[in-house]
């Protein structure tokens, strides 16, 4: 077993001449919940993409679970424990709560090439996503559409939707994003229940909420990790300092 | 004699790859810019057709007639995307292609209603009939020579137009990015309109030209629609550049491909089997041409979208 | 707020239970068709004019598959009503007449067609994958438009009707009826246990959201293709029943308008409810038939030779019809009868 869970090694990505990520090194240990913070446009949404495949880095190692990831396609990603959320809500508006997650459900349970026998009535998948539902506290609207649903529970169905994949390493691209103050410390409460099942990698702007949930912390300034540390850490350390100031006030 | 014939198919290829440009042009403008499929284009081709034989017959003349036919079509053009096409744009590009199938069903009967279902000549001006000879024992008609002119000269009119005027610095910008250009707060309705009009205008400009070699008739705009959407789709949508390449390659490809690909099997094939199979494969040659171009880049040689 | 939401959300209400019996109700009607037709008077004429109803009904369902369950806008599903119908009448022109081998066949060559196609086709996007599909119909067009031992442009006259294991009953309009009601019936079960099957899920989730399906684990290419192959097959199951029903083959089969008028079918009863298209296609039919009918009557008030024109040229007032339904009743015949349930 790796000792770590995610290594990132000289990870570059670049758009003509900027550099969106500047060899990126990282590792995410199992078990962690380990935080990436820093100013808007340092390019974490980019490094979450190259991490679940939406993107390719233009060179360096993504490493997962020990093996080598860095050309697989999404999908292949997510099928060996290596789940995402979305910043802007990624759900089927059309279905069910129970349907979003009883899908992610079925992607991990048997094959999906079946023509016949009615899905909707495989107890085995909606016994298992409520669960899930339960688990982030969406399970009295199973039954409503996820379109209907307000935006805070719109990120809680994705984290359920996320949890159902049976992940190894989730990654939440602020999961916080748009969701009012009462709906927000849901969700962090959820991921405080999360944090001690599964390894998270969390990008979040809200502060109070990184530092009260990660173990360790990154922070990434234009592209490039200044520091990996503790939140006491990184509280402490003056280039981060620098780097937030006059940006937000690292309380 | 050999080499002869092959030129001649060379300029043929090249006229009806500029006629297609003409069409293309317009038709990955409006697409690039208002991400708008119409495939009502190949009608307002028809129509600039049927202008030019009206205006024709009731003046007497074919420059005449080419003279007023060509703001009627940007008129119609117009009255088009104030009646229809403008209530279009916000919807999904099955609405669209729906809409503008039925726009084409009712101009392919409307014409018949109106001029009848036999096909309208349209005399040759008098000065461009004829052939000249451009090389020894080459002799090409004059009429089709003017049509490459125009073409290029239509080519580069459009070239400037879009690379040196504001208007066409915002159909390039809405073209790769059409949000920005709205929020820049051009008047985006207003510059469609320009774009569209425009877009019919040069159809219609294409079906005036080819209206004395070609019979006018109605759904003579249905088969080379098809042939300026696999323009544009291999250009690169919303690219004036890679239209008018793909034109060009394509009507050379089409117009070499039915002449020569017979004779070019017989190198393989016994002469009877040859024949057959070069006349089977030659009209499908373009669309396997198309296939492999999209297998290869998915978004045609030229794509204008970042 | 939350109220509200929970509001909207209450249980699928029963005006939908209502809509469920619909499909029932259709192929009853397609059951009960041919004893009334005996009664009709013009018992052939009427026969037919079903059959072709039926049969556009199954090319417009399969379409529905892959576009209202999907998301495929194909511009080319004609081809497959052309390959269908090629199959039949080729191996006809070389002595095999029976439809346990024709069938097969032409099921056979349709899902070649649509695999190699689609393969290519779903690496594109949007109006890339309209035109592609398109191109793709149009090259088969050509092909058989130039395959004169075959007709060529003429199409092919076919010696008779299909053997069924040697016996000749489709030569009765009845018979040929009740198969291609069958066909109908047939493929109508398969498709809707396919969009309520775990395969059919993927799909819709696909529709929705594609990217989203990758993110848990799903790879959409494979699922659409699967679906296009199964929707072509099935289209090319109605051309083997068109060439039966016309006994003849053509090119004209296959035009990109006539690729346009299933999809206006498939639009016009609404999208991705699978009997929606069914009775799309019959409204078109029906409507192509009586128009000009209708035309005439309703011009009553014009002189003798406007009315005339008009009558000859009554595909003038489908074009306006088909954009009136594009621009105002959204949902096609099924969103109209949904939301007369609601109210």
């Amino acid at each position: 077993m790796a000792s770590s869970l995610l290594e990132l090694r000289s990870l570059q990505k670049a758009y003509g001449a900027i550099r969106v990520t500047d060899n990126v090194n990282l590792s995410v240990r199992p078990g962690e919940l380990h935080a990436i913070i820093g100013p808007n446009g340092a390019g974490k949404t980019t490094l979450i993409h190259q991490i679940s495949g939406i993107l390719s880095p233009d060179s360096g190692q993504i490493l997962f679970d020990g093996e080598d990831v860095t050309h697989l396609p999404m999908h292949q990603r997510v099928r060996r424990g290596l789940a995402r959320s979305f910043q802007i809500t990624s759900i089927l508006p059309a279905f069910s709560a129970l349907e979003n997650v009883a899908l992610a459900v079925q992607a991990r349970s048997g094959s999906s090439f079946r023509f016949f026998g009615k899905v909707a009535q495989e107890s085995s998948l909606n016994e298992a996503a409520m669960e899930y539902l339960n688990v982030v506290g969406l399970g009295p609207r199973a039954r409503v559409m996820a379109g209907l649903l307000s935006h805070g529970e719109k990120r809680q169905l994705e984290l359920a939707v996320g949890l159902a994949t049976q992940p190894k390493l989730l990654l939440l691209d602020e999961p916080l994003a748009g969701t009012g103050h009462e709906e927000s410390l849901r969700v962090i409460e959820t991921l405080k229940q999360l944090k001690n099942r599964i390894t998270i990698m969390l990008i979040e702007h809200d502060m109070d909420a990184v530092f009260s949930l990660a173990d360790r912390v990154s922070v990434l300034v234009y592209g490039r990790v200044i520091a990996t540390d503790t939140p006491e850490g990184i509280r402490a350390n003056e280039e981060v300092r620098a780097a937030y100031l006059g940006e937000e006030e690292i309380a | 004699m050999t080499a002869t014939f092959f030129f001649i198919q060379v300029l043929n290829g090249l006229q009806f790859g500029l006629i297609l440009f003409l069409i293309a042009a317009g038709l990955t403008l409006v697409f690039g810019v208002m991400d708008f499929i119409n495939l009502a284009h190949g009608v307002q081709y028809m129509v600039g057709a049927y202008l030019v034989a009206a205006f024709s017959a009731w003046t007497g003349s074919f420059g005449w007639g080419l003279l007023l036919a060509l703001p009627s079509a940007l008129a119609f053009g117009l009255l088009l995307e104030a009646l229809i096409f403008r209530h279009l744009y916000d919807r999904d590009h099955l609405d669209q292609v729906l809409a503008t199938f039925g726009v084409i069903l009712f101009l392919n009967q409307a014409v018949k209603f109106v001029w009848g279902a036999a096909p309208l000549s349209v005399p040759m001006p008098e000065i461009l009939s004829g052939s000249v000879e451009i090389m020894d024992g080459l002799l090409y008609p004059v009429y089709r020579l003017a049509i490459i002119g125009a073409g290029l000269l239509v080519a580069a009119l459009l070239y400037v137009l879009v690379s040196h005027t504001r208007v066409g610095m915002l159909v390039r910008a809405g073209a790769t990015n059409a949000p920005m250009v709205s929020a820049l707060g051009v008047n985006i309705r207003r510059l469609f309109m320009i774009v569209f009009g425009f877009g019919a205008m040069l159809a219609g400009f294409a079906g005036a030209m080819v209206a004395p070699i070609l019979s006018v008739q109605p759904g003579m705009g249905d088969n080379i629609l098809i042939l300026a959407f696999v323009v544009i789709v291999i250009g690169g949508i919303g690219s004036i550049r890679g239209a008018f390449l793909a034109a060009l390659l394509i009507g050379l490809v089409d117009t070499l491909g039915r002449s020569f690909a017979p004779n070019l099997l017989r190198l393989v094939l016994d002469p009877s089997a040859a024949s057959q199979t070069g006349r089977a494969l030659a009209p499908m040659l373009i669309y396997i041409f198309m296939a492999a171009v999209l297998f290869f880049r998915p978004s045609g040689l030229f794509p204008a979208k970042r | 707020m939350t109220q509200m939401t929970q509001l909207q959300s209450a249980p699928m209400p029963s005006a939908a239970t209502r809509l469920d019996f619909l499909p029932i109700a259709v192929f009853a009607a397609f059951a009960v068709a041919p004893f009334l037709a005996s009664s009709s008077g013009a018992e052939g004429y009427v026969l037919s004019l079903l059959t072709r109803v039926m049969i556009f009904g199954l090319a417009a369902m399969s379409l529905d598959l892959i576009l209202g369950y999907g998301a495929m806008v194909s511009f080319g599903h004609a081809a497959f009503f052309g390959i269908g119908a090629y199959a039949v009448g080729i191996l006809a022109s070389h002595g095999v007449e029976d439809a346990i081998i024709q069938v097969p066949v032409a099921l056979a060559a349709s899902a070649l067609f649509a695999a190699l196609t689609g393969a290519v086709s779903l690496r594109t996007k949007g109006v890339y994958f309209i035109m592609i599909t398109l191109a793709f119909a149009q090259m088969l067009y050509f092909l058989a438009s130039s395959l004169a031992a075959y007709g060529g442009d003429d199409g092919l006259t076919l010696p008779s009707r299909s053997l069924v294991a040697g016996s000749g009953f489709l030569d009765n309009d009845f018979a040929l009826y009740g198969a291609t009601l069958a066909c109908l019936l047939g493929a109508y079960m398969v498709s809707r246990s396919i969009v309520g099957s775990r395969f059919g899920r993927v799909l819709r989730g696909t529709k929705e959201n594609a990217i989203r399906m990758e993110a848990i684990g799903f790879q959409p290419f494979h699922f659409q293709l699967a679906t296009y192959v199964i929707s072509g097959m099935m289209a090319g199951l109605a051309g083997c029943l068109l060439a039966n029903q016309a006994e003849f083959v053509s090119p004209a089969f296959m035009t990109w308008q006539r690729s346009g008028e299933l999809i206006f079918m498939v639009v016009l009863g609404g999208l991705g409810s699978l009997h929606g298209a069914i009775i799309g296609a019959a409204a078109f039919i029906l409507l192509e038939e009586f128009l000009p009918e209708i035309v005439h009557a309703a011009t009553f008030f014009l002189n003798d030779d406007l009315r005339s024109r008009l009558t000859e040229n009554w595909q003038m007032v489908f074009g306006p019809i088909l954009i009136l339904i594009v621009l105002f009743a959204r949902g096609g015949i099924m969103g109209v009868l949904r939301r007369g349930s609601h109210g």
